[in-house]
């Protein structure tokens, strides 16, 4: 069996195809799913890629959380449904409260383009389980809205949790706290990421293939499931 | 409620003065209005004319000369479109051809930086979208005055962010372009933007209006009072008083200082981009060719309703005709009238012709990407463009008169007085560095110059990663996008101009700009393919830069037509000048390549210690024009390097060749600033040192001789890293493609060396390259 998984394409997404090429690299099935559709398509795992959803209007994330697929999304989530959202699909994870805390504007207030060297804190979750715990990895950060803001007493607690998945080494490039490149739910099924591993999947590419590995996880781990 | 002017009123009213000179029409090309249609224009036809008939929309100054392009194009089956259409069509093979064009936003990114580049990329990428192809990538030359003038300080970062802004939102890569610094750019900074994209052979879409009873479909935003008459001002002389004198005639919308004067006196004078809504234009387009729903299609730019539908309608061929239905089009402002609504400049707007057997899966397909598409019109056999409002006729032309038959001036040209002095102000005379320490100083300044300087300050606010198909970009020779994953087939990409070059020699400096994008391309292994460009240029009213400008055009066609690479298309921009002082002569000429592996690309970087470091090309004295006599003197004078187009020839095929075998680790083409900048941006790029020896027994002796080869701008040149064990075959290689090749050394170590000179550590060459931009704008 392979495992089949999702990569939601809302107005405005940029990534999705990057995103999909990357799970086809990792021997998964993608199946495209639509913002408008109430329809998850008996998907094993989702991925909301990176872009600009809606034009980024009032907020970024904040309206692609009211999209149609998200009120399938939500629950299923919450039921365990692996989810991963990269850079923008992070921001509407945190809209739709799926993760705790915010995504604002950089430090330095430009969009940033580079690549980052970020240290893999939790390797337990569905998408991180190949990598190895403190691994330091390469991939590529791409946002204008990627500090990542949380009130201390959340932040202590993600940390008690295990709930910080990534961490920038070195100082953060965006002023996020902590320097904190990524997180996840409680349970680790729900990750929140703000560089790209999709757009590190190949040298020719990008940096090299470090982030092959969170799409290689979730295939694993879904067809050992 | 004033009285619509209609084209019975016309009739019945004929010494009604009409404000054509606020338009930028004069009086003779008034007077000719009134002979096509045998009566006074209506002020909607008024309106239509005026805008058709600019400068950026007729190139009336220019297409005398421009006509060169085609008549010495070399012989080529590779284009499937040329001049003419939005942009010209290359055939790359495979079933795949690519458009690209360079256009200009000049004067609106300097009356508002941010808004005025991002609808610069909103422009272009409709143009490429028009022809029936995907965008894929863009690129953008931008110059500025000096970079430490509080005004740069504005200006720069806004149109970086604008770009950054409207592309990144796009979803489109940013694979290269330039930058560049110079006082003649203060107040006319010059931003080129560049797109690409790419289909196959059959989707191909050309604007023409077929097929009688065709529905005319308006789709994309409403429209609103943005930029109205921003083509036509363009036409007018000179812009007296304010601090933006002159216009780019390039680019969509632009100050509307003239035009706006006789509509309203509150327009916005630049207007604002919505990326989002190109994007699903964007989308919604492709899904709307594919679907095969689209007969015709233009995108809305300059002069907007009025250019779109005289085009398409012209472009139908002999008698056909368009009806349109101007109280039909969605407002963002319910005030405007028929006039308002023929100049608007509204962004993210395209008209496509549609059967009507189509139009309802043609309007489902839209909803679907929440586009509003409003039917218009439809195309008649009358040869006729009627336009009514309300029920009443407001315009009624024959559609070619406004689109293809605008007047065509020979404007008088003259060699400027000050020419021969300034080539015979040799830099010959200037003081050079002499000693090790000296060669190591200069080296060090011209790399913390700020044209020389590391660019990442800009190009890390560009996303370059988008659609994973980017395999070179900043900063590389040239941006190398990969166009099927299967294959491996690419395209290269570069854009390069040097006003100081062309200010020396106008013929010249455009050859130069042509043979360093070719050479650009060439370095990364491609083959160059065709070219499209941007002229940048002062007021065509004034004889001596209408000298530059046609002696630039001839140097190009000239240069084209020896390289074997067609101009496909391109922008000219009229007007970049303040008060009296125009800006250097600046065409920006962008090359395409197609590389048949994308695996096999030369970068630029040593990144393996132990390769030869082999100089190709030959060296000489040629400091004319050059970045070290602009930032160690001050200094512009003197000749250019000399062009040798069969040198250039030569460099690129054996390059092109290396890069198949796999015999290079890394290639870098030698330009402003010579082999000094390229070994440290060799060195930088890829984190190997090397070591060179500059002295060599019986050539050019002395230090004079390591001045020379260091920072010398002699063209026809590159560096490359040899694979170790493949030096004897890329030396035979080299002899038999008549390119003369000196090893100079090899990679490896932490600091560049010349030998028996000096050594800098690559830890202060990078500091020298890289603290200067952040310095200047973070």
């Amino acid at each position: 069996m392979t495992a089949r998984i999702g990569v939601i394409t809302f107005p405005g997404s940029l990534d999705d195809q990057d995103a999909a090429r990357a799970v086809r690299r990792a021997g998964g099935t993608v199946v495209p799913l639509w913002h408008g559709e109430r329809d998850l398509r008996g998907i094993d795992a989702v991925v909301l890629p990176g872009g600009f959803s809606y034009g980024d209007y009032l907020r970024c994330g904040a309206i692609a959380r009211f999209a149609p697929v998200m009120a399938e999304l939500v629950p299923a989530a919450r039921a365990g449904l692996p989810v991963l959202g990269i850079c923008n699909g992070f921001q509407i994870l945190c809209e739709a409260h799926l993760l705790p805390g915010a995504l604002t504007r950089n430090e330095g207030l430009r969009f940033i383009s580079r690549e980052v060297r970020v240290r893999m804190e939790n390797a337990s979750t569905p998408w991180t389980g190949g990598y190895a715990p403190g691994q330091e990895v390469t991939l590529v950060l791409k946002s204008g809205e990627g500090a990542y803001v949380v009130d201390p007493a959340t932040l202590s607690g993600l940390e008690a949790r295990g709930q910080v998945l990534a961490r920038y080494v070195g100082s953060s490039p965006n002023g996020s706290a902590d320097d904190i490149a990524g997180v996840c739910s409680e349970s680790g099924s729900v990750v929140g990421l703000m560089p790209h591993p999709e757009h590190a999947i190949d040298p020719l590419t990008g940096p090299g293939d470090d982030g092959l590995g969170f799409f290689t996880s979730a295939v694993s781990a879904l067809v050992s499931a | 409620m004033t009285l619509q002017d209609t084209i019975a009123r016309a009739a019945a009213t004929p010494e009604r003065p009409q404000p054509h000179a606020e338009l930028g029409l004069t009086r003779e090309e008034y007077v000719r209005i009134t002979e096509v249609l045998g009566r006074r224009p209506t002020d909607a036809e008024l309106a239509i004319y005026s805008v058709m008939w600019s400068e950026h929309c007729s190139y009336k100054s220019s297409r005398a000369h421009l006509r060169q392009f085609a008549d010495k194009a070399p012989p080529t089956t590779a284009l499937l479109a040329g001049m003419g259409q939005n942009a010209g069509v290359v055939d790359i093979g495979q079933g795949y051809a690519v458009t690209f064009k360079l256009e200009s936003h000049n004067h609106p990114s300097y009356v508002e930086p941010f808004q005025g580049a991002a609808t610069g990329v909103g422009g272009i990428v409709r143009d490429i979208l028009a022809m029936g192809a995907r965008p894929v990538a863009v690129m953008d030359s931008l110059r500025f005055g000096p970079a430490d003038a509080p005004d740069t300080r504005r200006v720069l970062p806004g149109v970086v962010g604008g770009i950054s802004f409207y592309g990144n939102c796009l979803g489109l890569p940013n694979i290269g372009g330039e930058l560049a610094f110079d006082a003649c750019y203060a107040g006319n900074p010059l931003v080129n933007a560049l797109c690409l994209g790419v289909m196959r052979h059959e989707d191909l879409k050309l604007a023409a209006a077929t097929g009688l009873g065709n529905q005319v479909v308006l789709l994309g935003s409403r429209t609103g009072p943005d930029g109205i008459g921003g083509a036509s001002v363009l036409a007018s002389a000179s812009f007296q008083g304010g601090g933006a004198a002159g216009g780019g005639a390039g680019g969509r919308g632009h100050d509307a200082a003239g035009g706006a004067r006789v509509e309203s006196a509150k327009r916005p004078s630049v207007q604002v981009g919505d990326p989002f809504m190109e994007k699903l234009l964007i989308e919604c387009c492709l899904e709307l060719y594919a679907a095969g729903l689209v007969q015709g299609v233009q995108d809305l730019g300059a002069a907007g309703v009025a250019c779109a539908t005289t085009e398409l309608a012209a472009g139908g061929g002999a008698g056909v005709g368009m009806r349109v239905r101007l109280d039909s089009v969605p407002l963002r402002d319910a005030s405007l009238g028929p006039a308002e609504i023929l100049m608007s400049e509204s962004q993210e707007r395209m008209m496509a012709i549609v059967e009507p057997a189509g139009l309802e899966r043609f309007l489902g397909i839209c909803a679907k990407w929440d586009v509003q598409a409003t039917v218009i019109g439809d195309v008649t056999d009358t040869g006729r463009l009627e336009m009514t409002w309300h029920g009443e006729l407001v315009v009624d032309i024959p559609p070619g008169s406004a689109a293809d038959q605008g007047p065509v001036y020979l404007r008088p040209a003259q060699r400027p007085p000050w020419q021969a002095a300034l080539q015979a102000d040799d830099p010959a005379r200037l003081d050079r560095p002499a000693t090790g320490p000296e060669l190591r100083s200069t080296m060090l300044s011209l790399l913390c110059a700020p044209d020389a300087a590391d660019k990442s300050w800009v190009t890390e606010q560009y996303d370059r990663y988008v659609r994973g198909d980017t395999v070179l970009a900043m900063p590389q020779d040239a941006g190398l996008v990969r166009l099927d994953e299967q294959s491996s087939l690419g395209v290269a990409l570069a854009v390069d101009g040097n006003g100081r070059y062309s200010r020396l020699d106008p013929y010249a400096g455009a050859q130069l700009a042509l043979a360093e994008a070719y050479r650009n391309v060439a370095a990364t292994g491609a083959r160059p393919l065709a070219v499209t460009n941007c002229l940048n240029f002062g007021s065509p009213e004034d004889p001596a830069v209408m000298w530059q400008f046609t002696e630039a055009v001839r140097g190009l066609a000239d240069a084209c037509q020896a390289l074997g690479v067609p101009v496909t298309g391109g922008n000219v921009s009229f007007y970049n000048q303040t008060a009296d002082a125009a800006i250097h002569p600046t065409p920006v000429v962008g090359v395409l390549g197609v590389h048949d592996d994308v695996r096999r690309r030369l970068s630029i970087g040593f990144r393996r210690a132990g390769c030869s470091v082999v100089l190709l090309g030959r060296s000489e004295a040629e400091f004319g024009g050059s970045l070290w006599a602009h930032v160690a003197h001050r200094h512009l004078g003197g000749r250019p390097p000399a062009v040798d187009l069969e040198a250039e020839r030569g460099l690129a095929a054996v390059l092109a060749e290396a890069g198949r075998r796999g015999l290079l680790e890394a290639a870098h083409d030698l330009s402003d600033g010579g082999l000094a900048i390229a070994l440290a941006e060799c060195c930088l790029a890829g984190g190997q040192g090397c070591a060179v020896q500059l002295q060599r027994p019986g050539r050019l002796p002395g230090k004079g001789a390591e001045f020379t080869l260091l920072f010398g701008e002699s063209a026809a040149r590159a560096v490359v890293a040899v694979r170790p064990g493949a030096e004897a075959e890329f030396a035979v290689l080299c002899q038999g493609g008549g390119v003369p090749a000196a090893v100079l050394g090899m990679t490896g170590g932490a600091s560049l060396e010349v030998s028996g000179s000096f050594a800098i550590p690559l830890d202060e060459l990078a500091a020298a390259h890289r603290g200067t931009l952040p310095a200047l704008f973070s």
